[in-house]
């Protein structure tokens, strides 16, 4: 009755209604009204144009840095240094957008390559290390992590500036904003991004799932040793790995640098968009529409909380935990899979 | 899973003594002891009485009924043999009795009362002991440590380890179980490791054992060892279930066998009344040939050849000494020894998985040494490798998928860079079809298959690339006998068809009935050459451990 690919729609079903219920009881435990909670929420997420913008705006970067930790886990490999990658993505769009002058048909692909190429860099290293030392990724990659945040810091202030503590605007011609999109969602920060991260879900999935590349990748994702018996090179395709997957998460940081903001300013802690594509990927399924789905999910509640205050007067906090709830769910799919299962039989 | 479950159960009962205020681990200890005191007065006395009684036992799984209709009655003091092929159910059933599962229907007497085993901890107070087929110990303890893991003596709240050794002690002489109680389980032999956890259940109190293809990591003077030892146990009034493909043990030792094929209960039998032809079939379905039909091999030109070849292992121990092998075109070249003599090694150094030292290794008079295992296999090698979870199969790919694991990026499967999945599919169906590889679909995935299917793909995909070098390492390694004869027969058929066969097993039988030639390999080196119908299985065993008695080539 239940078939495999079932399970795998099912189960992240479930557990975002589980999420959100144990949510509501929450909301009424503290004493708020979780129906006008939730109903802010929406609002908050497609009350008008202006919101839904910004929802959307949200998501993009989301379903780069959820791809990006899906791709390297299809392959075995945990990639929890999205997060850097972002930053150094983000710094060099930013930098290429604003110290050349190009027509825009070359200057904005080729900062959008350079955050690539960057954050690919950042993925390569820990994946070289891997391939060759046996270094844990995880370690590499949270280390990486800092090197980044506070490389880019330093290059904004004595580099790219004099002590400022914000790059130049990218020009014109390297932007991905559009006044068109701004006028029609009252001037929200939405940009064209969103089509280079559905694009971007278009070639994981293809790449994974249709060549040989990919048939490599997943093969030693799942089996190193066969597939080292079957004449596949295991290091090569931990670090390609590695590298497309620091590619992604660069091209979220493009998205935030060449879109939403314009500019990068000096960061003091981490963005979060690289960590939170762990859980877009883990609620995903780490496929490429499965990400794209979940990034929706975590834009719609992320950018729908900030209402929750002013319109229900709850907390925003309160959706973090929503949200911690939903993954909690999800990683615990086991709990959700033994309950369909015992259903499915008592059923019979 | 199983290991799992075990390990939190051991590890949850250490935490529960040193820190709880409960007494049941107490308890548990006390019932071990009174268990063990009744055990040494009982005799031989009543046969007649059931110990373990498994009556009309039904466990579905999702999809399919592992076990219906199944009854097993073991009567006290006997040896009962539990047989059928891979995916009949044995381990389902094995399961159930020791509360890893519960049934469906039907129901469980132990010692004629109606019983609930919920879980392990049930089955070890009821008398019910298990030794896995892969051992659970830890390697870095003492043998008595990992007897008494647990369950240990204290004295003042501390583990009293000169009270254990002793208890050990005496159980290895009562039950003929010879055991070093200090040494460390990592240097003792895989037949004292055997014995290790089969005084772990004697310790606990069992009276009931459950051996689980006992024989198959053994050499043939272990076996000898392990049956003495069944024979004495069962003297002390121990009973034993012995999960087993291997008819000649059932006839050797086994009093009754109990048959299922395909989940179902076929019946149980008195073995001094019965044959192994009988027992094969009733297993089976069909009529089995026992001997393996060959004609005399025709070699040919070398196609294999190994000069003074060293491998390290990856600790960096030297276990392939200078070995020289040459194997023929249209011959069937079988590799005896006992396992650990550098046999793994040696293929892994032939495939290209491991670094190969000094020394040189020729395929068709081209050199391989150290190649990448892509080229050697692109230049007419293929290899049925040992472990077949491990390295043969991905098993989270479709079985379709599997079958094109070395020659998806060759132009058939591919065109620039894309995966044509039409052609792979048609491919795998061919090959499932041809050699009557039992699954649902091709877009089923390989771990879903029963172990002797998996290997069939596995032989499939090695033996369709027509190869001119066969590497077969165990390829029958825990497979029943229908699949060992479909295995047997398309080896020979290779050979028949020219290609030269390397043929690497630790059983006896096999090597005896399916080589051409044997080479001995002892100490990573070849010791002897010897034709099959020259020597006998003692004459072989005694080369294998090697004994220099019996000439060289």
């Amino acid at each position: 009755m239940f078939s495999n690919r079932m399970f795998n729609i099912l189960v992240p079903i479930i557990s975002v209604f589980l999420g959100l219920v144990a949510g509501a009881i929450i909301m009424l435990g503290f004493g708020y009204n979780p129906i006008r909670g939730y109903i802010a929420l929406i609002d908050g997420a497609f009350g008008n144009a202006y919101f839904t913008g910004e929802t959307i705006r949200r998501v993009t970067p989301y379903i780069l840095t959820g791809l990006a930790v899906a791709f390297a886990f299809r392959a075995g490999l945990f990639n929890i240094g999205a997060e850097g990658q972002v930053i150094v993505g983000w710094l060099a769009a930013v930098w290429v957008g604003s110290s050349m002058e190009a027509p825009m048909i070359i200057h904005l692909p080729l900062a959008i390559l350079a955050a690539a190429v960057a954050g690919g860099l950042w993925g390569f290293v820990p994946g070289i290390l891997k391939a060759k030392l046996g270094v844990h990724e995880v370690i590499i990659t949270i280390m990486m992590n800092y090197i980044a945040l506070f490389l880019t810091n330093h290059l904004i202030r004595n580099v790219l500036t004099e002590t400022k503590d914000t790059t130049d605007r990218v020009l014109e011609s390297a932007s991905l904003a559009s006044n068109w999109i701004m006028e029609i969602t009252s001037f929200s920060r939405l940009h064209w991004g969103l089509l280079i991260a559905l694009a971007a879900a278009v070639i994981m999935w293809f790449l994974l799932e249709k060549t040989t590349t990919g048939y490599e990748l997943r093969s030693v994702g799942y089996n190193r040793h066969a597939s080292e018996y079957a004449g596949m090179k295991v290091g090569k395709n931990i670090v390609l790995a590695m590298v497309i997957s620091g590619g992604f998460a660069g091209l979220a940081g493009a998205m935030e640098g060449l879109g939403t903001f314009g500019y990068m300013p000096t960061h003091s802690s981490f963005t979060n968009i690289g960590f939170d594509g762990i859980a877009v990927a883990l609620l995903g399924g780490n496929a490429a529409f499965g990400t794209v789905i979940a990034a929706f999910l975590f834009g719609v509640l992320k950018e729908g909380s900030l209402n929750m205050p002013t319109e229900a007067g709850v907390p925003s906090e309160l959706v973090e935990i929503v949200i911690a709830l939903i993954i909690f769910f999800v990683a615990s799919s086991y709990i959700i899979r033994w309950a369909l299962l015992s259903l499915k039989k008592e059923g019979k | 899973m199983k290991m799992n479950v075990m390990m939190e159960d051991i590890t949850g009962k250490m935490l529960g003594e040193s820190s709880n205020e409960e007494r049941i681990p107490d308890f548990h200890l006390a019932i071990f002891f009174v268990r063990s005191f009744k055990m040494s007065k009982k005799g031989v006395g009543f046969l007649e009485n059931y110990v373990v009684e498994m009556l009309n036992i039904r466990k579905e799984f999702p999809g399919i009924v592992a076990n219906n209709n199944i009854n097993l009655q073991v009567k006290q003091g006997e040896i009962h043999a539990l047989l059928g092929e891979n995916g009949a159910g044995k381990s389902t059933l094995m399961n159930v009795l020791f509360g890893l599962y519960q049934p469906e229907k039907g129901e469980i007497k132990v010692k004629g009362k109606k019983v609930h085993i919920t879980d392990p901890n049930v089955a070890n107070e009821l008398g019910i002991g298990m030794v896995h087929q892969h051992f659970m110990l830890v390697d870095t303890f003492s043998v008595t440590q990992n007897i008494i893991l647990g369950s240990e003596p204290r004295k003042y709240g501390m583990i009293d380890i000169k009270r254990a050794e002793k208890e050990v002690m005496e159980l290895s002489e009562r039950y003929g179980l010879k055991v070093d109680p200090k040494a460390k389980i990592r240097d003792i032999s895989v037949g004292m490791q055997q014995r290790v956890e089969i005084l772990k259940t004697l310790y606990r109190g069992a009276d009931v054992l459950i051996l689980d293809e006992p024989t198959a990591v053994l050499t043939p003077q272990e076996i000898k060892e392990l049956i003495a030892i069944m024979k004495s146990l069962i003297k002390e009034g121990i009973s034993i279930i012995l999960i087993t493909h291997k008819l000649k043990e059932i006839m050797e030792v086994c009093d009754r066998c109990t048959v299922i094929r395909k989940g179902e209960g076929i019946g149980t039998v008195n073995v001094a009344e019965s044959s192994p032809n009988e027992l094969a079939s009733l297993m089976v379905g069909r009529e089995i040939s026992f001997t393996t039909e060959k004609t005399p091999a025709t070699p040919k030109d070398n196609i294999l050849t190994i000069e003074n070849l060293r491998v390290k292992d990856s600790r960096g121990v030297e276990m392939v000494k200078g070995l020289g092998l040459e194997v023929k075109a249209g011959e069937i070249v079988g590799i005896a020894g006992v396992d650990g003599n550098g046999q793994s090694e040696l293929i892994e150094a032939i495939t290209g998985l491991s670094k190969v030292e000094s020394g040189k290794i020729l395929l068709n008079d081209k050199d391989i040494t150290n190649m990448s295992p892509r080229k050697i296999t692109e230049s007419g090698l293929s290899h049925i490798p040992q472990d077949r979870h491990k390295f043969g199969l991905v098993l989270d790919f479709p079985i379709g998928e599997n079958m094109v694991l070395q020659t998806y990026y060759q132009k058939t499967f591919s065109k620039n860079g894309v995966l044509s999945f039409n052609r792979i599919y048609d491919h795998a169906k061919k090959l499932i079809k041809e050699y009557d590889v039992r699954t649902p679909s091709e877009y089923t995935k390989a771990r879903a298959l029963s172990g002797g299917n998996q290997q069939k793909a596995i032989i499939a995909r090695e033996v369709d690339r027509s190869p001119d070098l066969i590497i077969a390492a165990q390829p029958t390694r825990g497979l029943d006998v229908g699949a060992i004869e479909f295995i047997h027969q398309k080896l020979i058929e290779e050979r028949d068809k020219g290609r030269a066969v390397l043929l690497i097993s630790f059983e006896l039988d096999e090597i005896m009935n399916v080589s051409d030639r044997i080479a001995v390999m002892f100490d990573g080196n070849i010791v002897a050459n010897v034709k099959p119908e020259e020597i006998n299985e003692q004459e072989l065993g005694l080369l294998m451990a090697g004994s220099k008695k019996v000439g060289g080539a």
